[in-house]
C-alpha cells in the first residue's frame, strides 16, 4: 500500500461521485459552467506557463551530442543526432515529438552473473508511451464529430479507419461490439493500465512515483473507462449530448436548458475531462509545450563554429584592456610593465 | 538572436488548434443545431409506443437489433416478448420498418447528426415495403 497511488484514486473516485450524484441535479453547473471554466484555465495556464519558459535563460548551448560531430570534411557526421545545422536540429525535433526517439533508447542497466554491469535495450516503456500518445490523439481528434456540425469528411473518414476491425462479441448473455468499436478507446485503456501497473509493479520506478504521476493516470484512465463505458455497455442519448456540445462551442449555452436525457455517467467523462484541463498547465502534463523547448534537443550542436551568447543577456558595463591600458600606461611604463601600445615620446627616443 | 518570437507563434498555433471547434463555428456562423426532430409516420403515431419504451429505444435500439439478429440468425427464434407481454417479429424489414418507412427522416437523421454509420443496410434495403418516397 502506497499513500501517493492511494490518495490518487480516492480524489478520482470523489470527484467520479460528486459528478455522478451532482450532475443531473445541477445540470447547468456541471455541463456548462465547469467545461467552460476549465477551456479557459486551460488556456491561460498553458499560455502563461509557455511565455514564462520564453523569458528564462539560456546562457549555455546545452545540445546532447548523440553521435560524430561535425568536424574535419572526411570524418563523417551524424547529421540528425548531432546536427549543426537548423535542418538537422528541425529532423531531431521532428523525431523526438513525433516518435520519442530519446525514449526509444531508453535502457535498464543489469548486473549479470558473474557481476558485470551489463546495459539491455528497454523498449517497453516508449511502448506504452506511443500506443498511449497516439491512441489519445486519435480519441481527441474524432469527438470533433461533438463539436462539429455538419461532420467534416476527415473526421468521418478517421472514425472509419479507427472502427475498421469490426469485432462483437454476442451471446445471450452479453453483447458488445454494436455500436462499432473504436480501437483508439481500447488501445488507450490498455496502454495507460500498463504505464500504471509499470510504476506499481517496477519496484524502482515506484520508489519515485509520487501522487502527481498516479493522478493523471488515474484521471485519463477514468476518461476512458467512461467513454467505453457509455459507448458500449449503459448506453447515453448521444443526439441529447451533441445538442449539448454544439450550445457550447456555438456559445449559445448561456441561454440553454441542459437536455434532460443525458445520464449521470457523461456527466463523470465531463467531469474528468474538465479536471485534466484545468490540472493540465499546472502539472508535469506541461511535457507537451516542454518537449518543444527543451535545449538539449533544440539548440544546434555548432559550437565549435558559433559562440552562442544568451541571448537574454542585458548589456553588461565592461572595462576593456586597451580602456585600462590607457587610463594606467604611464604608470605602467613608470614600474616596467610591458605595454601593448608605448606613450607617444618614449616611443620617439626609442626611434632616436 | 531571441526565440521568443518563435514560442509565441507555436503557442498561438497551438491555441487556433486547440479552439478551433470554437473558432469554426464562430467563423462560420453556426446555428446552435440543436437534436433533430425525428418524423414519425402516421402508423408509428398511431401505434404510440415502440417495441420497447421510447426512451429504452433512443439509447438501447441497436443492442436491441443486434440481439434480434443474434436470435433469428443464430437460433431460428422469431418472436420477441417484450416487458408488457407484447409479442413481436423479430425483423427489421417487417416490424421496425413497418411503422418507421422513412428511413431518410427516422433513422438518418440522428445517424448523420451523431456521425453513425449502422452497416445495417449492407444488407438491408432500406425500403422494404416498396413505397413510393
Amino acid at each position: 500500500m502506497n499513500k501517493f497511488y492511494l490518495s490518487s484514486l480516492l480524489a478520482v473516485f470523489v470527484l467520479a461521485l460528486i459528478a455522478w450524484v451532482g450532475g443531473p441535479s445541477a445540470p447547468w453547473l456541471f455541463g456548462i459552467v465547469l467545461p467552460y471554466l476549465a477551456v479557459i484555465l486551460f488556456v491561460y495556464g498553458v499560455a502563461r506557463r509557455v511565455m514564462g519558459w520564453s523569458r528564462s535563460a539560456v546562457p549555455f548551448a546545452i545540445p546532447t551530442t548523440g553521435g560524430q560531430q561535425r568536424s574535419m570534411p572526411w570524418i563523417k557526421q551524424n547529421k540528425i543526432d548531432n546536427p549543426s545545422t537548423h535542418l538537422g536540429v528541425f529532423i531531431r525535433m521532428a523525431l523526438e515529438i513525433l516518435t520519442f526517439r530519446s525514449l526509444f533508447r531508453n535502457t535498464r542497466m543489469k548486473m549479470t552473473h558473474e557481476g558485470r554491469f551489463s546495459y539491455n535495450l528497454e523498449i517497453f516503456l516508449w511502448l506504452g508511451a506511443i500506443a498511449f500518445h497516439y491512441a489519445f490523439l486519435t480519441t481527441l481528434v474524432r469527438h470533433m464529430r461533438f463539436f462539429l456540425e455538419p461532420v467534416p469528411l476527415c473526421i468521418q473518414a478517421i472514425e472509419a479507419v479507427d472502427s475498421f476491425f469490426r469485432f462483437e462479441i454476442s451471446y445471450d448473455a452479453i453483447q458488445f461490439g454494436l455500436p462499432g468499436v473504436y480501437i483508439s478507446g481500447i488501445v488507450l485503456l490498455a496502454a495507460v493500465v500498463y504505464l500504471f501497473l509499470r510504476r506499481l509493479f517496477i519496484a524502482k520506478v515506484r520508489y519515485i512515483s509520487l501522487a502527481q504521476d498516479y493522478f493523471p493516470l488515474f484521471l485519463i484512465m477514468g476518461i476512458a473507462f467512461t467513454g467505453i463505458l457509455m459507448r458500449y455497455f449503459t448506453k447515453v442519448d448521444i443526439a441529447a449530448i451533441k445538442e449539448l456540445t454544439m450550445s457550447l462551442v456555438t456559445f449559445k449555452a448561456l441561454s440553454f436548458k441542459v437536455p434532460q436525457g443525458i445520464g449521470p455517467l457523461f456527466y463523470v467523462h465531463l467531469a474528468f475531462v474538465s479536471t485534466l484541463l484545468i490540472y493540465f498547465p499546472f502539472s508535469k502534463l506541461m511535457h507537451m509545450g516542454g518537449v518543444f523547448l527543451s535545449p538539449t534537443r533544440n539548440l544546434a550542436a555548432n559550437t565549435r563554429e558559433v559562440r552562442h551568447v544568451n541571448p537574454w543577456n542585458y548589456p553588461v558595463k565592461v572595462h576593456t584592456y586597451e580602456a585600462y591600458e590607457n587610463e594606467f600606461r604611464d604608470k605602467m611604463v613608470e614600474a616596467g610593465l610591458p605595454v601593448d601600445k608605448m606613450p607617444e615620446e618614449s616611443a620617439e627616443e626609442e626611434k632616436e | 538572436m531571441n526565440d521568443k518570437k518563435w514560442i509565441v507563434l507555436g503557442l498561438l498555433i497551438f491555441m487556433a488548434l486547440f479552439l478551433s471547434p470554437f473558432l469554426y463555428n464562430v467563423v462560420t456562423g453556426a446555428k446552435a443545431a440543436p437534436m433533430p426532430e425525428v418524423v414519425l409516420t402516421e402508423k408509428a403515431k398511431a401505434a404510440k409506443q415502440c417495441v420497447m419504451p421510447t426512451e429504452f429505444m433512443r439509447t438501447e435500439h441497436m443492442q436491441l437489433l443486434d440481439e434480434w439478429r443474434l436470435k433469428v440468425v443464430r437460433s431460428g427464434l422469431r418472436d420477441f416478448t417484450n416487458t408488457e407481454g407484447k409479442t413481436f417479429n423479430m425483423s427489421l424489414s417487417n416490424t421496425c420498418m413497418d411503422c418507421h418507412s422513412n428511413k431518410a427522416d427516422f433513422c438518418d437523421r440522428c445517424h448523420n447528426y451523431a456521425s453513425v454509420k449502422p452497416y445495417c443496410w449492407d444488407c438491408h434495403i432500406d425500403n422494404p415495403q416498396g413505397e413510393t418516397k
